[in-house]
């Protein structure tokens, strides 16, 4: 699965995309934000208040509930500030 | 018809191109936004914006499609840039074209309200207290709800 971050969740987390194999219970976008927020303190600090997250799942966007699977690239962003 | 670019436009020549020949068409409506000097009472030097490259067009696409279902439209245009940009520079540009005014209008607006919330984009402020990502404003959401579907 691949994830691509952007904006402070990027800059907090410190990379720009990372290549990630989940174990079976994650399941859904929750899961594996749940699952993520172990992997290193900048992905704690940057994922710690998920309703500051938006998420993409190959690019729709998409709720906390929505399923994820392994071949999926799911996006972790802030609310959008375009136009 | 979208594109997502680093570089400027300029926007007559685009109405001119979108518009040629097209003789059915009775009102075009251009919304052009520019980047502000200030932001929530700081100065801005620049700003740089970011974007989903892949995701962004995808997302324009599908607004656009939605106006031209809501709107009997002749033609339209987004363009958004991206890259560093001083206040003063055109960041967007969103042109609908119908035989009459009212669809090119609402459809604009809805154009501009939905790319606020919907299009892949982040903005990073150079302020005088450094480097700011814009937060999202809950007006935006406001101004897009209001095309909800009844």
């Amino acid at each position: 699965m691949k994830l691509v971050y952007f904006a402070w969740v990027r800059t907090r987390i410190g990379k720009a995309e990372e290549t990630v194999h989940p174990p079976p219970e994650v399941h859904d976008v929750e899961t594996l934000l749940e699952w993520l927020k172990r992997h290193s303190p900048g992905h704690a600090e940057a994922l710690k208040d998920v309703s500051a997250l938006r998420i993409a799942v190959n690019h729709e966007h998409v709720s906390i509930h929505h399923a994820v699977h392994p071949g999926d690239e799911v996006a972790i962003f802030p609310p959008v500030t375009g136009g | 018809m979208i594109r997502v670019q680093r570089e400027d436009f300029d926007p007559g020549a685009e109405i001119e191109k979108l518009t040629a020949g097209r003789h059915e068409i009775g009102g075009v409506v251009s919304f052009i936004g520019l980047v502000r000097d200030m932001a929530g009472g700081a100065k801005i030097g620049a700003m740089t914006l970011e974007h989903y490259p892949g995701m962004t067009e995808k997302q324009l696409a599908a607004i656009e499609a939605e106006a031209n279902a809501r709107w009997p439209l002749s033609a339209s245009l987004i363009i958004h840039r991206y890259g560093r940009l001083e206040p003063g520079d055109r960041i967007v540009l969103v042109i609908t074209a119908s035989p009459h005014r009212e669809a090119a209008f609402e459809a604009c607006h809805f154009l501009i309200d939905w790319l606020k919330t919907k299009a892949p984009f982040w903005k990073l402020e150079d302020t005088e207290r450094g480097p700011q990502w814009v937060a999202a404003d809950a007006k935006d959401d406001k101004a897009a709800a209001r095309w909800a579907e009844k």
